[in-house]
Parts: structure tokens; C-alpha cells; sequence
């Protein structure tokens, strides 16, 4: 499944004292299959843009296309949209409610009117791919629940309603060390094994760097660079321009470039940096 | 959906209106309101409403987004103007079945919906011309005369800085949990009444368990900054009455209660 955003603008409170161009006449697609990261600080236009993927915003100008059809044209259901797209919040342990952990993950199945058995079908493969075990967390109270525990089980909510794209809005802040590899571990999973279109929106570079393979970046509402991740790395006026820093790897290779040493810069991880440092110094005769 | 709410919005400026002293202002409203009740002729309530839109003009607010206020109530100005149009006994003006519309009942019913939009407007401009704070800080020291009869002036203010501060927040939650569960397929709009009631549940208990754990941790915050309570405290902007704005406070309540005398 394809999204693609055409000439996209968004402006909130027009016409009045309040007005704020949130997005900025934006042109981007995302392809079936591929695992996307949408970059920038803090009021870029980040979350503005990802809510006008499953149409919880309607655009003030441009039009959001999901495989080809205008999503606010006559005759489409939001509702269809927002099953294919599914969108997770930040902080979306926020939106549990239910009694049960397994009542809550059935909220967008049941909405989608399914029958019992396909509902509990779903319930048991989401918690499945997120990592809870069925049996001894589907009748406690999500509200006691750790952190990272009640996130899964936002996310579980989600992918219970078997979209094919699945956005993710800052998906590891406010998590300990812990719980963020876990949360990261199995989105790479989503995408690996199950096959989900993945579109992450964080400010953490370091995660992006290990996640996704396109990167996108935004600044005040525009969109300043996209393309493969370690292009998108490797342009350093860009990045500084939209205030955020390459990993601290990143950063190590780009200077040891500077100073004459003639490695890639393109270098994501430690491992990376690891080998290419060794495959100059052997080149070089340094070490053996 | 709940970004464009504009009641009680502050709206910095640096008007005449906005440089009042709050305790004048408050003052000044309190006696517009009261003026307004006591007035029932239609010259009376233009007067009002002329000061009114004066004022508006004065502050340089928009016109139109302060009218934006009245939209909310548009439902009980039609009820006010309905009930009226057909209660009262007078002369017919036309009648549907059983009831009988009276060019008294029109009087009438126009002139009470009036007498709302010009409570709604005079307050909306003290609290769009007023930021909350100077707004609490005036009202504790207007009430602190009444702390020897036990009104507690000092927590009442701070009830009322902490319940303003949270309104845009609390919207802005609703705003958002609101769109996460449709996110998930919920439906706030269709539905009879019993099933609208019942699609708000996943709304209303996410939005009470994060309003009381933000409570939790204000009061937590308050305390690791020793707050407690008015005994005290100073401020870090002493208010101070000068003879403008006692000038003003005095020729708009003559002027106000000349209205209620005459007309």
C-alpha cells in the first residue's frame, strides 16, 4: 500500500489571530514495503503531516492519495482508511480505557464489526507480535501494567486491526533503556517478518540510524531533504539547518575525514566504523 | 476540532484596555453585568452595547473573533428567543396549532437574547484583554478583604490560576485522545443518543486518569517548591492603581449606573 501526499498544506486556526502554517506545501510518497523515518525538532510539522495520512486532518490545500485514490473524495470511508493506516500516538499507553488488556486491544476489531472469534483471533496474534504473552496479561488491567508494557499494548491496539501501514509517532521517548530496545527491537520485527509499510517519527538520529533506510527532514513545515538513510546522514548543512545532530559515530567518522583519514563518512553504526577504520589502517599498512 | 474554542483566550496587547488595572476592570465588569439587569428599554441596552463595541474597538481586538464567542450559545439564544416569542400574552403575531406567537413575546425574546450576547461579549473582553495571571492576582486582592470573614481570597485565586492554565491543556488532550480512537475506528458523530453517550466512554476515562495524574504531579511540583498556601507570599509584580485608572473605573460606573437611572 502506497501513500502520497501531493502539494500538501496545512494551516491551523485560519482567520484567525491564531493562524499557523503547520505544513508547507509538501510533495512526498511512501512505497509499499518500505520503512520510512520522518525527522525534525519539535514543531516541524511532523505530527501535523502523519495525521493526514488516515485522514484525521483534512488538508487546507494538496491532496492525500492512499494507493492511488484521493482519501477525502466523495465516496471514501475514513474509517477503511484509518484500518489500512494505522496511526500510533505518542504516549499512546495515554488512550488506554478499558477494564481488561484484552478488551482494549479488541476496541478497533470490534469497531470494524468482526465477529467474536476473529476479534480474539487478532487480540492473540497483535499481543503475539509485540511480545506479550497472552495467557497471564489479557485479563489484568492495563493500568497496572509497566510503561513499556502499556505501550505494547497501545501498539497491539493498532496492529490488531491488521493495517498495512503502521505509523509511529516517537515511539521510544519517555522509556527506560530497557523498554526502549525492546519497543525498537520489535518495530524492526513489524517490518522484518511481518511485512508492515513501517513510517517512524522520531527526533532520536541514533534510532533512525539503526531502523530505517529513507530518511525524511523537516524543517518549519517544509520538507528539506529526503532519500536513503546514509545520504541523508552524510548532509551535514542540512541536518544542522533543521537542528539535529548525526550519531555520535557518525560524527567520529566525519571528523576523522576531516582530518585527512580517508574513510567513508557514511558510516551508521559502531560495527560499521569498526571495519572501516581496520580496512584503512590495513590499507595503509598500519596494522596487519 | 477544539483548537478554534475562543472563550476565555487571552490575547496580548498593549491597548489602553489591556494596561487597566485588572481590579479596575474586573470592578467595571461587575457593574456592566449588574447595569445590565437592571436595564429594559432598547435604548438602554445600545448604550451598552455601543460602550461595549467601543471598548472592543479600543483594545484593537478583531471583531470577528471576538464574535466567534457568541457562537457556542447560539443554541440558547434561539431557546431565550423562542420561549419568550410564545409564553407571553399580548397581541397575535401568528400562531402554529396551540401556540401563539405575540409581538410582546418577540419584544421580549429579542431583547433578553440581547441582554446575553452583551453578557457574553463583556466578559469575553476582560478575559481576552486580561492574562489570567493579573486576572487571579486581581481578584485575590479584590476578595482579601473578605479573608476576615474566613473567605479564603488566596486559595480561591490559585484554584482559578491552576483551572484556567488547564483548560487549553485539557483540550488539546481531548483533541488528541480523541483522534488516537479514531485512529482505532471509534465514532464520535453517528449514532442515537444512548449510542453517542456510550462512544464517549473511551474519551471521558483516558481523559480523567491523565487529569488526575497531572494533578498528582502539580501538587508534587508545588510542594518541592514549598508552596504553601497565601501566608506570606509576595509578588514579583506589585500591582499599582494610578489616578488613570481610577478615573476610569469612576466615569464608566457613573456612566453605567446613569444608564440604569434614566433609561
Amino acid at each position: 500500500m502506497s501513500i502520497r501526499v501531493e502539494n500538501l498544506s496545512h494551516t491551523y486556526n485560519p482567520g484567525t489571530p491564531f493562524e499557523q502554517c503547520a505544513i508547507d506545501n509538501v510533495t512526498l510518497e511512501i512505497k509499499d514495503g518500505e520503512f520510512v523515518a520522518i525527522v525534525g525538532e519539535t514543531g516541524s510539522g511532523k505530527s501535523t503531516l502523519i495525521q493526514h495520512f488516515n485522514g484525521l486532518l483534512k488538508p487546507t490545500e494538496g491532496r492525500v492519495l492512499v494507493d492511488g485514490v484521493d482519501i477525502w473524495g466523495k465516496g471514501v470511508h475514513l474509517k477503511a482508511i484509518r484500518q489500512k493506516v494505522g496511526l500510533v500516538f505518542q504516549y499512546p499507553e495515554h488512550q488506554l480505557f478499558e477494564e481488561t488488556v484484552f478488551k482494549d486491544i479488541a476496541f478497533g476489531p470490534r469497531n470494524m464489526g468482526l465477529d467474536d472469534d476473529e476479534v480474539e483471533k487478532r487480540v492473540k496474534q497483535a499481543m503475539k507480535m509485540v511480545g506479550l504473552d497472552f495467557k497471564t496479561v489479557c485479563d489484568r488491567s492495563p493500568f497496572e501494567l509497566s510503561g513499556g508494557e502499556k505501550r505494547r499494548v497501545a501498539m497491539a491496539g493498532v496492529i490488531a486491526m491488521e493495517p498495512s501501514v503502521i505509523v509511529l509517532d516517537e515511539p521510544a521517548s519517555g522509556l527506560d533503556p530497557f523498554g526502549r530496545d525492546q519497543v525498537l527491537t520489535e518495530i524492526q520485527q513489524l517490518h522484518r517478518e511481518f511485512g508492515f509499510t513501517v513510517i517512524l517519527v522520531s527526533h532520536s538520529m541514533e534510532d533512525v540510524a539503526k531502523l530505517a533506510r529513507r530518511v525524511i527532514v523537516f524543517h518549519r513545515g517544509k520538507l528539506i531533504a529526503d532519500g536513503p538513510t546514509r545520504d541523508v546522514f552524510n548532509m551535514e548543512d542540512v541536518l544542522s539547518r533543521a537542528g539535529l545532530e548525526v550519531p555520535q559515530i557518525t560524527r567520529l567518522m566525519q571528523e576523522l575525514g576531516e582530518r585527512n583519514m580517508k574513510v567513508r563518512t557514511d558510516i551508521l553504526s559502531v560495527e560499521e566504523a569498526k571495519h572501516e577504520i581496520l580496512r584503512v589502517l590495513r590499507s595503509e599498512g598500519r596494522v596487519s | 476540532m477544539f483548537r478554534n474554542i475562543t472563550l476565555g483566550q487571552y490575547m496580548p496587547g498593549t491597548s489602553f484596555v489591556h494596561r487597566l488595572d485588572p481590579r479596575i476592570k474586573i470592578l467595571v465588569t461587575l457593574t456592566v453585568i449588574t447595569i445590565l439587569f437592571m436595564v429594559d428599554t432598547l435604548v438602554g441596552y445600545s448604550l451598552v452595547f455601543l460602550f461595549i463595541l467601543g471598548v472592543i474597538l479600543l483594545a484593537g481586538l478583531p471583531t470577528r473573533f471576538v464574535l466567534y464567542n457568541i457562537r457556542p450559545l447560539l443554541f440558547i439564544l434561539v431557546l431565550t428567543f423562542g420561549l419568550h416569542l410564545f409564553m407571553n400574552e399580548g397581541r397575535t403575531l401568528f400562531s402554529i396549532g396551540p401556540l401563539v406567537a405575540t409581538y410582546e413575546g418577540a419584544f421580549k425574546g429579542f431583547t433578553m437574547a440581547f441582554r446575553l450576547v452583551l453578557l457574553v461579549l463583556g466578559t469575553s473582553i476582560l478575559t481576552l484583554t486580561t492574562s489570567p495571571m493579573e486576572l487571579t492576582d486581581g481578584l485575590e486582592n479584590l476578595l482579601s478583604p473578605m479573608r476576615r470573614v474566613g473567605i479564603p481570597a488566596h486559595e480561591l485565586a490559585m484554584m482559578m490560576t491552576i483551572a484556567l492554565r488547564f483548560i487549553p491543556t485539557l483540550l488539546e488532550e481531548t483533541d488528541k485522545i480523541m483522534k488516537a480512537q479514531m485512529a482505532r475506528g471509534a465514532d464520535f458523530e453517528t449514532g442515537n443518543a444512548i449510542q453517542r453517550a456510550k462512544s464517549l466512554i473511551p474519551l471521558l476515562v483516558p481523559l480523567f486518569v491523565n487529569a488526575f495524574r497531572r494533578a498528582d504531579e502539580l501538587a508534587m511540583a508545588m510542594e518541592a517548591r514549598c508552596y504553601r498556601g497565601g501566608e506570606g507570599r509576595t509578588r514579583m509584580k506589585q500591582m499599582k492603581l494610578t489616578t488613570g485608572d481610577v478615573l476610569t473605573g469612576v466615569v464608566v460606573s457613573a456612566g453605567m449606573v446613569a444608564i440604569a437611572i434614566y433609561l
